[in-house]
């Protein structure tokens, strides 16, 4: 942590060039990957990096700029350049730091697990190795996208003007595979991942393999299926997706712009009473926690919306100053820039339903295992995605099937969800378990 | 502490430093190495509720070093550009390398570049002149209709300037500004509220607004805002879909583009794979991807890798000819290279990448192709797409169409995503306009994590069958 001192300069150099308040953000960290494919290595990459974000306040004026070079003639002109692009913008009344801030707690989230760098290279090029080996054994798989070992380590000090100083250090490791298969003229990929905070975070490079080949496999001969109104069941990645937009409809920021099919619903039934999202920022070795959010204020668990209801938006100072609310410890913020608002760990409850059971009562519907596109539309709720799953009769998967488009509105499908699974499983930073909405539009053949 | 020295820059470097690099670059063994200095400043504004929310701006340098062995590739970079730091970064790169023999390096001489654009950036306008042209979109889309309630504008700019050395003894630099303004309105009546959204850019300086006003975005966005107003239902199921010129030739993007590229080719990993020669498209379909138009948000004076940039037919006539390379994959294929070789940053090992990718113009009237439909789709304007390139199937998601009801534009519709097959889709086109378009310069494609902008084309198309994604069954 040998920033400190910097930050603490920089903070000085800031006030001395004419700001009122500043905060900053300086990061560094190290990247390692490496991609194995048909057991040879095919990329092998190696890396660390550094970089410094300040954000500075001319009253209710602001600006912020980024660099990586930390020599003190450079961070001077940065400094006096992003002063002077905060006197040229407008004036705020909603700009400006926390309202109150306490010092950073020392809470102990596991989120540092100095495993992942310490396992030898030549043993992560193994594991990536193995994990491609055993899909590419696996009967019907005929050619292999690689494998990939990836880690890194971080860490952070965030400081400002109002004497936060706080800093912490993370480390991520994943593993990935991507097998391909073909049977009569039609190429299927699918993929399988595992991924936390160290080594035994992990599932094993044999089931990562041996998942992905299944996922794969079982994609060949899907056909579409007739353009039809029917029940739609999401697995777990597929609604951690539909979680993600639900999130970013309830954001501080989507409100104040009107840019939400949730404008003025805190209170109101807004989803099924199944249905309750929690963001927790202090899961224990969760890939979204942290002790302090991106403004340095203490992150917490939030319960945005408890059995269907919203209880309220996700905040950080500037969008709560906008709305009239409080911001929540939910601040995200990069280099550049100023914060924003972004989930920590964000996960529906689970239910009490085996997914078996959610399948096995759908008479005829869609079993959705991956989405693709960009039709979602938070602004109006209209939702519209390229889809590949399976089709479900009478309980039971008959055939996959590709090619079609699920559709509805975000409105009514959260409404409409009638079962939610209890297979909850953290893999990254947000989860959800199996979900089924009651109809959805089925585009197809 | 802060040092008291400012940190070098690639301009610092000298060519006998670089050629050091390059030798332990492969040192180990190898056929290739190649390094990439880049320097970035970027600058951005932020316009909403009639204030300049916020400014900001930055500056990133740094080195990649690569080294290739047969099909391995060793990778390492640095954000400090002293002596030992960019040597480690080799050492570290030169680890990869398998086979005994090295290529030796051979001295670096700088290449010629043709330049397809000036050096002049946005950022050098003073900053309240910046201001003033995002002043002007909001004031514009404002007042476009009382029914807009909401407008944020942006104006993005960016000048990178790289100097990319390679062991074949090639040296390029480029200065390559980019800058793009966006502007999205939202409407509202009776409690509905529907978005717009538009914006332009390119790789040059003011000039740019004397062709594209700031108003002409701001007005495109409250327009389509406001109409959207009125829309109804999508229709669910396959249907004739007409594409408007410009923007709808992200469908090329996904359905082929991809598809296309050498890396996924030369492993058997695409739909496409192996099928060069082959019909993809109907007859009178000829997609190009051109990395030399003057201007352009797509084009580059030089790849990412060094190479000059060109003009390669990837479908002519319906047949399927050519893949877009990088140097690893051509020089495996034993193929030209084509100047694709791109990457986010220094960062990121090059891979083959589209620049601006559209389709060629027929010879139809635009009225007459839409007055040839009976029932169908007309796609004015499209968000984001997605390709699976092993299976070939795409979407590509419509965020302004309108009904066809007997030849003629019906009520507009919801959003809606469309699904295809890319090996097929064009094969399935029935008429080509005589209206060539080329988008505005606001297009983003990601692939491997890697984010570079790039440009699409299309004149207006008719296409017999695509499944369309609503919610009217």
């Amino acid at each position: 942590m040998g920033y400190r001192d910097l930050a603490t300069d920089l903070l000085k150099m800031a006030r001395a060039a004419g700001a009122d308040a500043a905060d900053l953000l300086v990061a560094e960290g190290t990247e390692f990957s490496v991609t194995v494919r048909q057991g040879e290595v095919e990329t092998l990459k190696e890396a660390g990096s550094k970089g410094l974000g300040i954000r500075v306040f001319v009253g209710k004026r602001t600006a912020s700029s980024y660099t990586s070079d930390f020599s003190r003639p450079a961070l001077q002109r940065l400094v006096e350049e992003t002063v002077g692009m905060a006197r040229a913008t407008g004036e705020d009344a909603a700009a400006g730091l926390p309202d109150e801030m306490t010092p950073p707690e020392d809470v102990d989230l596991a989120m540092h697990d100095p495993s992942p760098s310490e396992l030898p290279t030549e043993e992560r090029i193994e594991r990536a190795r193995k994990g491609e080996a055993v899909a590419l054994e696996t009967a019907g798989i005929t050619n292999s996208q690689g494998a990939s070992w990836g880690s890194g380590e971080g860490s952070i000090i965030l400081a400002n003007t109002m004497g936060f100083m706080g800093g912490y250090r993370t480390s991520s490791v994943s593993l990935s595979v991507v097998p391909q298969a073909e049977r009569d003229g039609q190429m299927e990929r699918d993929y399988w991942y595992t991924t936390g905070r160290g080594l035994s975070d992990l599932e094993t490079p044999e089931q990562v393999g041996r998942i992905a080949a299944e996922r794969t496999l079982r994609r060949l001969g899907a056909k579409q299926v007739p353009t039809c109104q029917a029940p739609v069941v999401f697995d777990p990645d597929a609604a951690a997706e539909l979680m993600g937009a639900l999130f970013s409809a309830i954001s501080g920021y989507a409100v104040f712009r009107n840019a939400t099919f949730l404008k003025d619903a805190v209170g109101q039934e807004i989803a099924s009473p199944l249905l309750t999202l929690v963001d927790d920022g202090r899961m224990h070795r969760g890939l979204g926690a942290r002790p302090f959010d991106g403004e340095g204020l203490p992150t917490r668990r939030n319960v945005p919306v408890e059995r269907g209801v919203l209880r309220f938006y996700v905040c950080d100072s500037y969008a709560a100053r906008k709305i009239g609310a409080k911001p929540v410890g939910s601040a995200r913020r990069g280099l550049g820039g100023g914060p924003g608002v972004g989930a920590g760990n964000l996960f529906f409850e689970p239910g009490e339903t085996p997914p078996e059971e959610i399948i096995g009562g759908v008479e005829r519907g869609l079993y959705v295992t991956d989405l693709i596109g960009f039709g979602v539309n938070v602004v109006t709720g209209d939702y519209s995605q390229g889809a590949v799953g399976h089709w479900i009769e009478k309980g039971t998967l008959t055939h996959p099937v590709h090619e079609i488009t699920i559709a509805g509105n975000l409105n009514e499908m959260l409404k409409d969800v009638d079962a939610v699974g209890n297979d909850l499983l953290f893999r990254g930073s947000s989860a959800s378990p199996t979900l089924r909405i009651r109809r959805m539009t089925i585009s197809g053949s | 502490m802060p040092q008291d020295e400012r940190a070098r820059t690639p301009a610092d470097v000298p060519v006998s430093e670089m050629e050091k690099l390059l030798s332990r670059a492969l040192s180990r063994g190898g056929s290739f190495a190649d390094l990439y200095f880049e320097h970035e400043t970027t600058s951005s504004l932020l316009l909403e509720e009639e204030i300049i929310r916020t400014g900001s701006a930055g500056v990133t340098c740094g080195l990649g070093v690569r080294v290739v062995s047969g099909e391995r590739t060793g990778y390492a970079y640095t954000d400090d550009l002293s002596w030992d730091a960019m040597a480690r970064a080799a050492e570290t790169a030169a680890h990869i390398a398998s086979d005994p023999r090295t290529v030796p390096p051979q001295a670096v001489t700088a290449a010629p570049v043709q330049r397809r654009y000036g050096e002049q950036s946005l950022g050098e306008l003073p900053l309240a002149e910046r201001i003033a042209l995002v002043e002007r979109a909001d004031r514009a889309a404002r007042a476009f209709d009382p029914r807009v309630e909401k407008v944020i504008a942006t104006l993005a700019e960016e000048t990178r300037r790289v100097r990319i050395a390679n062991s074949a003894g090639l040296l390029a630099e480029d200065v390559q500004p980019l800058f793009s303004m966006r502007v999205s309105a939202i409407a509202a009546e009776k409690g509905v509220r529907r978005e717009g959204s538009a914006g332009g850019g390119g790789r040059l300086g003011p000039e740019f607004f004397e062709e594209k006003s700031p108003e002409h975005f701001a007005r495109e966005a409250a327009r389509m805002a406001v109409t959207l107003l009125g829309a109804v239902e999508a229709p669910a199921g396959p249907m004739p879909v007409v594409l408007a010129p410009g923007w709808p030739g992200i469908l090329l993007h996904e359905a082929v583009g991809h598809g296309l590229e050498a890396d996924f080719n030369r492993k058997g990993l695409s739909a496409f794979s192996g099928r060069i020669g082959e019909r993809v498209a109907a007859p009178g379909v000829t997609v190009v991807d051109d990395g030399t138009i003057a201007d352009r948000r797509g084009s580059l004076n030089v790849d990412d890798e060094g190479n000059a940039t060109g003009r390669t037919v990837l479908i002519e006539d319906g047949i399927l000819k050519g893949y877009l390379q990088d140097r690893l994959n051509g020089g495996l294929m034993k193929m030209p290279l084509t100047g694709n070789g791109r990457r986010e940053s220094y960062g990121s090992v090059p891979l083959p990448r589209m620049t601006n990718t559209f389709m060629l113009a027929g010879e139809e009237d635009p009225e007459d192709i839409l007055r040839s439909v009976p029932r169908g789709l007309y796609a004015k304007h499209f968000g984001g797409g997605q390709v699976d390139i092993t299976s070939g199937k795409f979407v590509f998601s419509a965020t302004e169409a309108y009904l066809i009801e007997d030849g003629r534009l019906g009520p507009p519709v919801f959003g809606a995503t469309l699904i295809g097959n890319g090996p097929d889709v064009l094969t399935k086109v029935t008429r080509i306009g005589h209206d060539l378009r080329l988008d505005e310069g606001v297009g983003m494609c990601q692939k491997g994590g890697q984010s570079v902008p790039v440009g699409v084309g299309l004149p207006t198309t008719l296409v017999s069958e695509i499944t369309v994604g609503g919610t009217k069954a």
